[in-house]
């Protein structure tokens, strides 16, 4: 099947404007009929969740945590990226539009990226007036800061907790939402199913966490916000809770998932230091701003104290490789260059995994105090973790996973093939193509939850007769029953190997063989392997306690069976895509280190449809079309 | 990564099987543990050892384990977070404990925080202060644009010292009298500061104060442990300009 993005055509400037007028619209005194739900409470839910409840839709609302302010949105450091020029250095809608094209390495919507740069500027304006205390100068006007693809200086911050500061100004809405009555929050509640009424997505099925009790929710639309999957790779920057259990219900019921192959790894963080680690701490690509990444220029130096490496033995790879943007070269390109180094031996720390990154320099010339005000609370999580000061000494880095560009296929309005059902947020695959760019997931969740929602779910609602399907269809009970059943299969197990084991032996898998490179023979022994590892999963994993009750191994459990069914689908498809492009680097397509990629034959969205257990997937393909951006060689040098 | 050396360390950690169960302690070892460990990986590692031997592991608040989520909650020795000046239970390392040690492990205890299972509770009353008007009531869209509201540097910096409060409620596990007066202070003063906050100052200080109360938290006898207890360094300054607000606010 050609799969139709819907995406307005003509000039692209009017393209989102037009289709705006065109979008039906609910008028404002049967907006309280339509019941909505909104899973994830993270930028794209929580402002989403907010808006719509403004709007005047009832909304239910829910998260795993035990607050919505939680959501893992409230790790992003560094920034948030806007097409406001304030500092005059040339930026416009257009660049910040043909940046995020070009990072994504051309395997992106143009029309979505447009509507996405339009918005940016709304975002910052709606932050300021909720009071997000974003970076001053001293006149009082708003700051800006350098991130990675990008030449001009259009990264909005509020210290090195950006993430946490917008989630909280979307929480703050959210929770005069809820005040209000408009939204009817959730906490501790996971979906584990959606259910689907003749087609059509009706409603959730979730366990509350506290009691372990299976519930069901009817709604007129079901938006999912449920975040990203690199924890796939075990030892990532998400938090412990995120998963694809959401997403991954959705897809079994239908719901296509497209490019799962794309994954950020992320060039800085902070290097594992055992096989105990439960995660890894990403340090903001901010700090590359003012931070040089180097490694001995020789082999044998790698053993000495930094400070003992002179100048002259200094390989700074990323200024020698790509000298126009330097150490702000994108994120694919930094940790392929990072592993590169690593692997020509010349890695620094345990097991020779890490390069520097180097204040000196920057201290010399603004001195150790502003240094301290752009990132303080960075060098103190950095010496809290690693026991060294990195004022004193540059800090050890290395990759790690970090942001999936990859998820549920939506069209232009983001919703997914399944009506009723939309994807907001990291969950869908819209924007970001192959890589994303620095200060743009954030730009990306409030875009959806603040600025295209709203209006896109109004030309859904209004072909839509509210409040037909209640919680006593028989599809509620059959998805509760199925739940159910699922969970005490994986109760009375009762094997010999406990989670942890199978997700950490499952991360080894999808780090080493479809990881920051990939190759047909690694791609291929996971496909063996993974089966392999789900199959004894299911014969041997080891879950203690009750299914009513609070059970953190059986939630494990079950978002562990996800990611073993996950996994074979995200080596599939890098599997098939035999062509390099932003994050997927296919080791046999290259040129000299460089990804390459193949316009003639992969220019294209990889939607999978789910089409049973021990069938293969099918790919359908969405056509990707250039109309404004040359497809050229993406080039940093 | 397997050269470093390994401690062991006794664990006495309370148990409780629910709200109404009334809890105890039980004492666990922790063998293998090293200094680059983090606390709650170490709590991983026990966990590990109770499902191999059929017992039932130990449950805990958890999520971003770097230290601004606010989810982890865990008293240690008596000190809410472990004691470590601005560290989170997550970011606590065992570097900081000694081989043969033993560790008092106990839940946030406090009236408004109700015990849920272990090292649980529920701290839905902070939510219910946010609820009450921790936010300037402005819609989606139809605002102005961000330079249009001009705020000084001091002024940002200040409303972002109060922002920076991860809402893990450290500060009432903290206080002898279970009072949420710097979480409280600290939204009331991050909007005071700035001038998006001034339209709703009055009532919102008045209200935020009413669902303090409200929800069973105590009240300021000027111990400062809440500050002490702060994995952000929030200050007890927020407090006194909560006061100053809630004064001013009899006159609005």
């Amino acid at each position: 099947m050609i799969l139709d993005g819907k995406c307005p055509t003509g000039p692209i400037e009017q393209t989102w404007d037009k289709h705006r007028f065109d979008l039906k619209l609910v008028n404002p005194a049967n907006k309280r009929k339509y019941n909505v739900i909104v899973v994830g409470t993270g930028l794209a839910g929580g402002a989403a969740a907010a808006s719509l409840g403004e709007l005047g839709y009832n909304v239910q609302a829910f998260c795993y945590q035990d607050s919505p302010r939680r959501a893992h949105s409230i790790a992003a450091q560094g920034g948030i990226n806007a097409a406001k020029n304030y500092p005059n250095d040339g930026d416009s809608i257009y660049r910040l539009f043909y940046d995020t094209i070009k990072g994504g390495d051309f395997r992106a919507r143009e029309a979505d990226v447009w509507r996405l740069s339009q918005v940016s500027n709304n975002i910052i304006d709606q932050c300021v007036a909720q009071g997000v205390p974003f970076a001053r100068d001293y006149a009082g006007y708003l700051d800006n800061r350098s991130f990675g693809g990008a030449q001009v200086s259009r990264t909005f911050y509020a210290r090195g907790q950006t993430g946490q500061q917008l989630l909280l100004g979307a929480y703050s809405a959210l929770s005069r939402q809820i005040k209000l009555g408009t939204v009817k929050m959730y906490n501790r509640r996971e979906m584990l199913d959606l259910v689907v009424v003749d087609g059509v997505a009706k409603g959730i099925t979730v366990r509350n966490l506290l009691t372990g009790e299976l519930e069901s929710y009817a709604a007129d639309a079901v938006c999912l916000a449920t975040g990203g999957y690199v924890n796939v790779f075990y030892l990532s920057t998400n938090a412990m809770g995120c998963s694809v259990t959401a997403n991954w219900k959705a897809h079994k019921k239908g719901a296509f998932f497209a490019n799962p192959c794309y994954t950020q790894i992320h060039p800085t963080c902070i290097p594992q230091a055992g096989d105990y680690q439960s995660k890894l701490t990403l340090m903001s690509e901010s700090l590359r701003n003012d931070g040089r990444c180097w490694v001995p220029k020789r082999k044998e130096d790698c053993g000495k104290h930094p400070n003992e490496v002179p100048e002259e033995d200094r390989d700074y790879y990323l200024e020698r490789k790509y000298p126009s943007f330097g150490n702000l070269a994108p994120r694919d390109i930094a940790s392929r260059a990072a592993k590169e180094q690593c692997d020509d031996g010349r890695g620094v720390g345990p097991g020779g995994r890490g390069v520097y990154l180097d204040f000196a320099t920057s201290i010399k010339r603004v001195g150790a105090d502003t240094i301290k005000e752009r990132y303080g609370n960075l060098f103190e999580m950095y010496e809290k973790i690693t026991d060294e000061d990195g004022y004193k000494r540059p800090m050890r880095m290395y990759p790690a996973p970090h942001y999936s560009m990859g998820g549920l296929w939506v069209d232009y309005n983001l919703m997914s093939n399944i009506p009723g059902l939309f994807v907001l947020g990291e969950a869908n695959f819209s924007v970001h193509g192959a890589n994303r760019l620095g200060a743009s997931a954030l730009m990306q969740g409030l875009a959806d939850g603040y600025f295209v929602i709203p209006y896109t779910i109004g030309g859904y609602l209004a072909g839509v007769k509210p409040g037909v399907v209640k919680t006593d269809n028989p599809e509620f009970k059959k998805s509760a029953d199925e739940v159910d059943a699922y969970n005490n299969k994986l109760l009375d197990i009762n094997g010999n190997k406990t989670v942890f084991e199978f997700m950490r032996e499952l991360g080894g898998l999808m780090w080493e063989n479809c990881g920051m490179a990939r190759t047909k023979e690694s791609l291929e022994l996971n496909l063996k392997k993974i089966p392999a590892l789900r199959e004894e999963f299911w014969k041997n994993v080891k879950v203690s306690g009750k299914g009513a009750d609070l059970n953190q191994q059986l939630e494990n459990a079950g978002r562990t069976a996800d990611f073993l069914e996950f996994a074979e689908l995200m080596c599939r498809d890098a599997y098939h895509r035999n062509e390099s492009c932003g994050g997927h680097f296919r080791s046999e397509y290259q040129d000299e280190g460089e990804a390459q990629r193949d316009d003639v034959n992969y220019c294209y969205v990889g939607a999978w449809e789910y089409k049973g257990d021990k069938k293969e997937p099918e790919l359908h393909k969405e056509p990707l079309k250039f109309d404004n951006v040359h497809l050229a060689v993406r080039s940093y040098k | 990564m397997s050269d470093h050396k390994t401690m062991t360390l006794t664990l006495i950690v309370w148990r409780q099987k629910g709200p109404k169960d009334p809890g105890k302690f039980e004492t666990y070892t922790a063998k293998g543990i090293t200094e680059h460990h983090s606390f709650l990986e170490m709590l991983d590692c026990v966990n590990e050892d109770l499902i191999y031997a059929g017992k039932e592991p130990i449950v805990f608040d958890h999520d971003c384990r770097e230290g601004i989520c606010g989810m982890c909650s865990q008293v240690i020795n008596g000190a809410a977070h472990g004691g470590q000046d601005r560290t989170t239970v997550c970011q606590l390392h065992m570097r900081k404990f000694k081989d043969g040690d033993t560790i008092y492990i106990e839940p946030w205890r406090a009236r408004a925080f109700p015990i849920i299972k272990d090292l649980i509770v529920d701290r839905s009353a902070l939510d219910t202060i946010v609820q009450a008007g921790a936010y300037v009531s402005c819609h989606t869209g139809g605002v102005p644009d961000g330079n249009a509201i001009l705020i000084p540097k001091p002024a940002a910096d200040e409303a972002m010292d109060a922002a920076e409060c991860v809402g893990c409620g450290a500060c009432v596990a903290g206080c002898p009298n279970g009072a949420a007066m710097l979480f409280t202070g600290a939204k009331v003063s991050q909007f005071a500061v700035i001038p998006q906050g001034q339209a709703e100052a009055a009532t919102r200080v008045k209200d935020l104060v009413d669902a303090m109360t409200s929800c069973g938290f105590g009240n300021c006898t000027n111990h400062y442990e809440c500050q002490v207890a702060c994995p952000k360094g929030i200050n007890v300054k927020f407090i006194a300009r909560m006061n100053r607000e809630f004064i001013k606010a009899q006159f609005a």
